[in-house]
Formats: structure tokens, sequence, C-alpha cells
């Protein structure tokens, strides 16, 4: 049960990640619709970065993890390096929680 | 861009060493945890060789933990269901090649769509794809290795802000394409619509309905569409659909 359970998630993921890939040639594209694929993944990525800065589960993430995330988001847009953008939005969060809030 | 060739890739290497750093980290919490929830060895090195999407292991071994298998598929599945729209956009970078497919949409995480996506020359892109791709596949699966070894010894990932890391590495990836007025404003508005029902919607689909945030630029076609300017674009916005 437990090896079906974890290979049907590996199976549907991946046939989900290749249909993408393969079907990009099936579908004949407007210019209109071919512009707005880099934007929809813009918007699942934003998404995704946003729901995971805010919210732990069905609620709010707390002080810590936010606050790092936005002293990371203030440095790539002052385009400081990747590594430092990581970094620095660890280690804020990190500390805070060191210091007790969380 | 004429830049030349050693700087760039010098930068993206440590890109990719900072990255697998991190995944290194997350995927040992994965491990240790996986562990600590009392499941078998092989459960969490096959979940990060088969199925390898961070988020999706995290969430199934929970459910698989609290008895509920069914569930960690669907929910996993739900989760990852935003792959299929990342395989339509990096479709031309994984390239042409049936082989380049098979095992370039394997490699398909938020990490890699992110960075792929920050390029913009199509050699690069396609570099980036296949370096950091690896380069993730590789770290994530040695983490995971160093958790299931470490036992439940390592742990939070919080305690090293390693939750925050992330989001924060995403934004800089993202935050390129942002200056293009239309992208930012379907993002932006997609990532409100997400947080707005992350607390009632099921996991994985408040993601997924951040593609809704597309209605603010798609405009209904009608009349001479040479007649549609830049200027008019903004003043016709679609209402949202509820999700």
């Amino acid at each position: 049960m437990l090896i079906a359970a974890i290979l049907t998630l590996a199976v549907g993921t991946y046939t989900m990640r290749l249909s993408g890939v393969m079907l990009r040639d099936r579908l004949e594209l407007s210019d209109s619709l071919q512009r707005l694929l880099p934007m929809a993944a813009a918007s699942l990525l934003a998404a995704l970065a946003t729901t995971a800065a805010l919210m732990e589960g069905a609620g709010f993430a707390g002080i810590a993890r936010p606050a790092g995330v936005a002293v990371g988001a203030l440095l790539a847009w002052r385009k400081a390096p990747f590594v430092v953008v990581v970094l620095a939005a660890a280690g804020t969060a990190a500390l805070l929680r060191l210091a007790g809030i969380n | 861009m004429s830049t030349p060739k050693r700087t760039p890739d010098r930068a993206l290497l440590r890109d990719a060493v900072a990255i697998a750093a991190a995944m290194i980290a997350v995927g040992a919490s994965f491990g240790a945890i996986a562990i600590a929830y009392g499941l078998p060895t092989w459960v969490p090195f096959l979940m990060s060789t088969a199925v390898f999407a961070g988020g999706a292991q995290f969430l199934a071994v929970g459910l698989i933990a609290a008895g509920n298998p069914l569930a960690a598929v669907f929910a996993g599945l739900l989760l990852n269901a935003r792959h299929l729209p990342f395989g339509l956009a990096v479709s031309e970078t994984v390239g042409p090649r049936l082989r380049d497919r098979l095992i370039g949409s394997h490699l398909m995480t938020d990490e890699v769509v992110a960075f792929t996506l920050a390029e913009k020359d199509p050699a690069r892109r396609r570099r980036t794809y296949w370096l950091i791709g690896i380069t993730l596949f590789t770290s994530w699966n040695l983490g995971t290795a160093l958790g299931v070894w470490l036992g439940g010894a390592t742990g939070d990932p919080a305690a090293l802000g390693l939750d925050a890391a992330f989001p924060a590495g995403l934004i800089a990836l993202i935050l390129p394409s942002l200056r293009d007025r239309d992208t930012r404003l379907v993002a932006l508005t997609g990532a409100a619509i997400a947080v707005a029902l992350t607390p009632v919607l099921p996991a994985g689909l408040p993601v997924l309905c951040a593609l809704l945030g597309l209605l603010t630029v798609v405009r209904p076609r009608r009349g001479n569409p040479a007649t549609s300017d830049q200027t008019a674009e903004h003043h016709t916005k679609t209402e949202e659909a509820p999700c």
C-alpha cells in the first residue's frame, strides 16, 4: 500500500511535468497566448513565494519568517547577489527566533 | 547582450552552490522527519528520487504517517499540478529531443523554472535549466541520505531560517520578470488571490488559483486588433472569477 501510494504520486507528478513539455508542440498557440505562458509561470512562482512567506498551513506564519523574507526581498530589489539574499533571509529569521521572536 | 561568458557563468555556478547547500539542509530535514515518523528507510529515498518535489514530499510523509496514504497521493498531486503550466512555459528550453524531454521533465522544480525564466538568452536558459536541475536533484538526494543517516538528530529547518530562505530566493529570481508591467500586474494579483484563498482551500489549489491573475491582462477580443494600443490596455480590467 505504502509503495503503491508513493509510486502513484511519483508517476502522477512526472506525468504532469512531462505533459506540459510535450503538449506545447501540439497546441497551436496564438502569439498573445504564448506571451501569457511566462506570465502564468511568474504568477505561480509569485504565489508560491508569497504563500510560503506568509502562511503556515491555513494560518499566518508568524513574524520571523515574513521578516526574513522581507529582508531578502529588499536586498534582491537592491540587486544583491542571490547568495546574499538567501543567507540574509535565513539569518534574519534564525536570529529573530533565537531572540525568542517567532 | 555581449557580456563575456566567464563572469555570468561563474555567477551561475555560485548561485547553484548556494541553492545546493540549502537543498542539502532541507533534504536532510526531510529524511530525518520521515524516519522520525517511523517510516521505513526506503520511503524517503524512493520519494526523493522518484517524486522529487520538496513540498509534496513533506506533505505526503505527514499524511502517510497519519495513516492516510490516499490523501497523501491526492494532496501531493494537487500540490504538483502547477508543473503542467510550468512544463508549457519551459518546453522550448528543455529542447525538442525526446530523450532530453523525458529526463528534463523529471528535473522540473519551482527553483529550476524560476532560475530558467530569469535568463533571457535561449542558450543560457538551456544551460541554466540543466545545471540547476541536476544540481538540485543531486543535492536533494544527498540531503535526504544525510537526514536518514543522522536519524532524528537534525530536524528543524526553521531553526536555521531555511523556511525564509526559499521564498526569498524565489522572489530574487522572479524580480527581473516583474519589471514588465503586465507580468507584474498578473503576478501580484495572482499572489494576492493565493494568499487570500490559502485559509479556505486545500494545499495546492490556492497557488493554482494564482493563474486567475492572468485575467487582469486578458481582454475580450473584438473589433480591429490593430487598434489596441498600449495605453488603452489597462482600462478594461476583467472581473476576477470565483475559484
